[in-house]
């Protein structure tokens, strides 16, 4: 028996949430603003959270490394969040939701907590809209929807390219109506950098004010983490510069089971990597293969001169064109889920057809000619012109596709300076989501009492790999919607304790010790910049960690990283003082932590003897080059416990997986 | 794409912190690709002062893609640079040419301090915000249906153009004046707008105006400077929009 | 809204502006309208329009709550637009070291304060000239106009018809007739006044001790004398030509002032509509280039025909 107890309640699934929140103990409104709750992290699960809680007359900090809570990377989520209000009549429904979502994370989520997210994801509409959130409307002025990968109908709503700016900006605008309110009180560039424990419970943090350099205590009754993901272990990915894994890896340090850290998500339309002073990557939003085809040469002498400049996509004539997601995937085309368009995407450029010219040759085309010309030909026959000219059509279907896409089109020809209306778009998968995360029951809660992680910073609701618009929805859901009821039910028992004071010697340890780690890199006479460090991780994590793994490459990437991580200690040089804005020590204090955390990852991918979702073990597939799941006996949850500086001493705990409500099948999306 | 390398001159704003005087130095970054972005040619630059132990260059970035409105920079006379409608992260060298000296500078307003180098304080946008820039609406999910209020897709569309500000401080950084009269007006837009933000419309445009001003932004001269260097191409409409909506709540307000 | 939020807060700075700006247009039109009959009416026909419409202007009432208005916009657009300059220099107390504002924004909108100024300048000088002249010096002399009229005589002794010519001065007064106002005796060869001006323009009988009627002011006049022009031909100021060349510069500053006001002021007011933006930008600059223009026009067609 596991000593991991998720505390998922009785009864049936569709009533379990509710039955249980009836249940949840309260804390009086005279009670709550005794009480202190600190929130670290402003991103949608944060920021609600925050408000929420504040709204409710708890005494909230909330804290965010940017400077401001607008800036969290939730901001840069484009195409769209799920929910099931089936207001397109096309047969959703809660209990869809539910199953697409554990169907999408390849069965190896937790039913209960998906359930509850496909339950309370109308509610995040409603709320959004009520927020002033500009959805994108149809002309009879209700909501409109699209597809989203991994599904067959249309639940996604969105707001053109920038979904997760305007859902952030309306939880934004809910935390500064708190803060406004004197209920939240916000601190910006400060980065937590230790959990405290006292008697064995969360009470508070160490933070680092950014621009002062000043440690400083904060205590509270419970510490909640929405502090993102870790895709940046990888160096290259689509997160943010500055996200990172600190906040999570030191509650995990303090005993917080860190779960799935395996599960990474790659995001199959990425704009390819394309320069050594490269420093981070650009998603193009799935909503992209709603119109866009994908496709490579089929032969390879065509790849190899379109690599070399000789030929221009163009000029590839239908016929000779490998639309690979439609051959393999009849069903659901190229909105097969992420998961599965990246490995086909790494499957044809490892056989020699890939079209970009770099080092890697990784690179595959969206192209969206067949959409301007359908979509063209129907805005002209909708407008009544039903002999439209080929330059008509064209025009016209350039002009659709930029009301939709518009802004991503501009993005991309920014960058690349290639226009993707006329020329096909490049792209490749890239590392964009982590699925894995601090472990949590259902509160939400860690297995340190009194920790709560939410968000992507937690591992519940994605399995082993995350459909699309799906994380914006998790983070409103856990922020606005559950935490509030689960916090509260652990407040209640707090209502006597009184402040927590800061100068318990809990605190004081923490405090040196954060303050020795500074100081030791501080003089630490090294040669080598943060950055170098970073980028030889990240090459490691993605050769070895990445898309496709093996047993060699999995024990080679754990003792390449130990020694790595020593190298590191022994040879980075970080300048300036700790008494200052220093972002090369930010760095520093965040990479040491990926370091392990990477180590931690390749552990994880080794035990893990199956591919599942984002976990792709070569050994580990079909003829087909399918996923090979093993449900017999990896139908866990991997939740690691730190056991010191030796990663390898990292103890495995299972939290087995029961299907009561879905029945486990292999994943087909045929 | 054919990669191309650059040699450039960097003149650089340089502040130890808030209270320090800060001065312009020179710089010399050589193989630039021009394939990088601007952030990415400061990183390289400040590799390079790590590496010959000088203290890099301190300045704002983070999802470098054009959306969190971190980053910022005034370079070559110019918020984000020379091109239009991106942010600095989002600027390309390509935009430039061998040998070109080019100059960054900080954002420069009385509300917006540097904190040191290229970093400066926006928390004068947060305040503003915090005075009005919301629906006063509770977080418990049981409002209405989100379809119970029809909203015509042109307002909708106007409303979302006006959200899409990312609070970066170009306008203000642009403005002659540097007035926040975009930043506020967009906000303000985008919730009268909307039949939801429509009902503490003019206490919300009293409230967030008397914010802006404490915060000792200047006033709009209607120069539109703005306008055009918004990354987000937020338009001059949205202040004309805040004008009637302040007008209407002035004459009208108790 | 505190009470004193109309004045206070930025935004209703920008309405006074925009309000006292959009006034001062229309007053320019009027104003204009009143100047070129200088030039399109000329002789004594001109001369009398002009000093009539100059009388009508200051003694009509609705006229003169206009003026007042008018006093009371320049004065708050010069004010608020000083206070906003210096509290808009304020706002930014370091300035860029390298800054490219031409590539964003419009000269005239960045210089509004400047050109305002330059203009207030003009506008004390302006006044100074012509409008103290007329209103608070009382220096502008009655619209008189000098005739000869040819006397025959026969002289009773010889038969003889003697032409004698009487230079006659006759006023112009408010009923719109010519009075004789004085004549050179051609005996004496004195001149000889007929009647009385009290309080500048109301005339009295000399004899009767009745007033008669009301003269007009010869603004008309004085305008032509200070831009180079007179009867005689000869100069009437030996700084005409400064005095043309300063006022035309100053509707070139004029335009260039009006070419972002106009627009900018119904900006300000919020009248902003995709529909009606073409039409308003439009406007003004033709505005600001038609009508600084023909203003400048008079003097230089003045100094011109001397």
């Amino acid at each position: 028996m596991s000593i991991l107890d998720s505390k998922i309640p009785e009864g049936h699934i569709s009533k379990k949430w509710t039955d249980y929140k009836d249940h949840l103990r309260l804390v009086a409104p005279n009670n709550r603003p005794k009480i202190d709750v600190i929130v670290v992290g402003t991103g949608l699960a944060g920021a609600a959270a925050a408000a929420s809680l504040g709204e409710m007359g708890y005494n909230v900090k909330a804290f965010c490394f940017q400077d401001s809570p607008r800036r969290a990377h939730s901001i840069a989520a484009q195409g769209g969040i799920n929910a099931a209000k089936n207001y397109q009549n096309d047969g959703d429904s809660i209990y869809r939701l539910f199953y697409d979502t554990i169907k999408g994370g390849d069965y190896r989520a937790r039913e209960a907590n998906v359930h509850r997210l496909a339950e309370v994801s109308g509610n995040i509409i409603d709320q959004c809209v009520a927020q002033g959130v500009p959805f994108a409307r149809e002309y009879g002025g209700l909501l409109d929807n699209r597809s989203f990968g991994g599904t067959q109908v249309q639940r996604t709503f969105y707001a053109a390219g920038q979904t997760g700016q305007q859902l952030l900006l309306g939880a934004y605008s809910a935390i500064s109506r708190q803060i406004g309110l004197g209920n939240v009180q916000m601190y910006n560039r400060h980065e937590m950098l230790d959990l405290v424990k006292v008697d064995g419970k969360a009470r508070g943090i160490i933070a680092r004010n950014l621009i002062t350099g000043e440690i400083e205590r904060h205590s509270a009754h419970a510490v909640i983490l929405c502090t993102g993901g870790y895709g940046n272990v990888y160096f290259l990915s689509t997160n943010a510069m500055g996200s990172n894994v600190t906040a999570a890896w030191k509650a995990h340090k303090r005993g917080a089971y860190f779960a799935n850290p395996c599960y990474v998500q790659i995001h199959p339309t990425c704009i390819p990597v394309h320069g050594t002073n490269q420093s981070k990557l650009t998603l193009m939003s799935e909503s992209l293969r709603n119109s866009g085809r994908i496709w490579v040469p089929k032969k390879k002498e065509d790849a190899q001169a379109i690599r070399e400049g000789k030929m221009k996509p163009t000029e590839i004539a239908e016929e000779d064109r490998d639309y690979y997601l439609e051959r393999r995937y009849p069903a659901f085309g190229n909105l097969v889920p992420r998961d599965v368009a990246s490995r086909a995407a790494k499957e044809r450029c490892d056989a020699g057809f890939g079209i970009e010219a770099n080092d890697t040759m990784e690179g595959v085309y969206l192209d969206f000619s067949a959409e301007i010309i359908s979509k063209g030909k129907q805005t002209a026959y909708t407008a009544g012109n039903h002999n439209p000219s080929q330059e008509e059509i064209l025009k016209l279907g350039k002009k659709w596709v930029e009301e939709k896409y518009g802004n991503l089109f501009q993005m991309y020809e920014k960058i690349t300076d290639e226009n993707p209306y006329e020329t096909p778009m490049k792209i490749y998968p890239a590392v964009h989501y982590t699925m894995g995360g601090v472990w949590v029951d259902y509160n939400l809660q860690s297995t340190v009492p009194g920790c709560f992680v939410a968000g992507e910073a937690n591992f519940s609701d994605h399995g082993a790999n995350r459909l699309g618009a799906s994380a914006l929805m998790q983070g409103l859901a856990d922020g606005y919607f559950v935490l509030p009821y689960t916090v509260s039910d652990y407040l209640a028992g707090d209502i006597r304790t009184g402040k927590i004071s800061t100068d318990l010697p809990e605190f004081e340890e923490a405090e040196n010790h954060v303050k020795d780690l500074i100081s030791k890199f501080l003089t630490n006479n090294g040669s080598k910049t943060v950055d170098h460090f970073h980028k030889r991780l990240g090459h490691i994590m993605w050769n070895k960690v990445g898309m496709g793994r093996n047993v060699q490459g999995l024990t080679e990437a754990i003792s390449e990283i130990a020694a790595l991580r020593e190298e590191f200690y022994k040879e980075v040089y970080v300048p300036g003082d700790a008494n200052e804005l220093n972002p090369e020590l930010e760095k520093a204090l965040r990479v040491a932590d990926f370091m392990e955390l990477g180590q931690l990852m390749a552990r994880d991918a080794l035990q893990r003897n199956e591919s599942c979702g984002g976990h792709f073990r070569e050994e580990y597939q079909d003829a087909e080059g399918e996923t090979l799941r093993d449900d017999e006996n990896f139908n866990f949850v991997g939740a690691w416990e730190y056991k010191g500086m030796d990663i390898n001493q990292s103890e495995l705990h299972k939290e087995v997986l029961n299907y009561e409500y879905i029945k486990i099948a292999a994943r087909n999306y045929k | 794409m054919a990669s191309k390398t650059i040699n450039i001159n960097l003149k650089i704003w340089r502040q130890k912190n808030v209270n320090s005087k800060g001065s312009m130095e020179t710089y010399k970054l050589d193989n630039v690709s021009t394939d990088s972005s601007f952030l990415e040619m400061l990183d390289q630059l400040n590799e390079q002062l790590v590496n010959s132990r000088q203290e890099p260059i301190a300045f704002d970035h983070d999802c470098r893609e054009g959306i969190c409105g971190m980053c910022s920079l005034y370079i070559n006379g110019e918020a984000h640079g020379p091109d239009r409608a991106v942010t600095t992260c989002q600027l390309h060298m390509r935009k430039f040419k061998d040998g070109e000296t080019i100059y960054v500078e900080p954002w420069r307003a009385k509300a917006f301090p540097v904190i040191k180098d290229l970093v400066v304080d926006r928390s004068a946008f947060d305040r503003i915000q915090q005075a009005g820039g919301f629906v006063s609406v509770n977080t418990s999910g049981r409002t209405m249906d989100a379809n119970a209020i029809p909203i015509g897709k042109a307002e909708a569309d106007k409303a979302f153009e006006a959200a899409t500000c990312i609070g970066c401080g170009a306008c203000v950084a642009s403005c002659k004046n540097a007035s926040a009269m975009l930043f506020v007006s967009a906000k303000v837009s985008q919730l009268a707008l909307l039949p939801q933000g429509q009902v503490e419309a003019q206490q919300r445009v009293l409230n967030m105006v008397k914010q802006m001003d404490e915060e000792g932004f200047g006033n709009c001269t209607n120069t539109g400077a703005c306008a055009v260097e918004c990354p987000k191409e937020i338009s001059l409409e949205n202040i004309a929009r805040m004008n009637r909506e302040y007008l209407k709540a002035m004459v009208a307000a108790d | 809204m505190s009470k004193s939020g109309i004045f206070t807060s930025s935004l209703a700075k920008k309405y006074w502006m925009a309000l006292t700006g959009l006034f001062l247009i229309t007053f320019l039109v009027g104003h204009l309208l009143g100047n070129l009959q200088l030039i399109t009416k000329t002789g004594e026909e001109g001369r009398r329009a002009f000093n009539e419409y100059a009388y009508f202007m200051g003694h009509n009432i609705f006229i003169k709550i206009l003026a007042y208005v008018t006093y009371f916009s320049i004065l708050a657009h010069a004010c608020i637009g000083l206070y906003l300059a210096v509290q808009n220099k304020k706002a930014r107390p370091q300035n860029y070291a390298y800054n490219r504002p031409g590539t964003n924004s419009g000269a005239a909108s960045r210089y509004m304060a400047i050109l305002g100024t330059i203009i207030l300048v003009f506008i004390c000088t302006h006044m100074a000239n012509f409008w103290y002249k007329q209103k608070v010096a009382e220096t502008v002399p009655l619209h008189v106009l000098h005739k000869e009229i040819t006397e025959e005589q026969q002289n009773p002794m010889t038969g003889q018809t003697i032409k004698q010519v009487i230079p006659i001065d006759y006023v112009l007064t408010t009923k719109g007739d010519y009075m004789p106002f004085a004549y050179v005796d051609p005996q004496s060869q004195q001149k000889m006044e007929l009647m009385d001006v009290k309080e500048g323009t109301h005339l009295y009988d000399k004899k009767a001790e009745l007033q008669v009627g009301e003269g007009y002011r010869d603004l008309h006049t004085v305008v032509m004398n200070f831009f180079g022009q007179s009867e005689q031909g000869q100069p009437t100021n030996e700084w005409a030509l400064v005095a043309v060349i300063l006022y035309v510069v100053s509707m070139f500053v004029l335009m260039f002032h009006l070419w972002h006001g106009f627009a900018s002021s119904f900006q300000s007011l919020g009248l902003n509509h995709k529909k009606y933006n073409g039409i308003i930008t439009f406007t003004g600059k033709a505005f600001a280039i038609v009508v600084p223009l023909l203003f400048a026009i008079i003097p230089v067609m003045i100094y011109l025909n001397r």
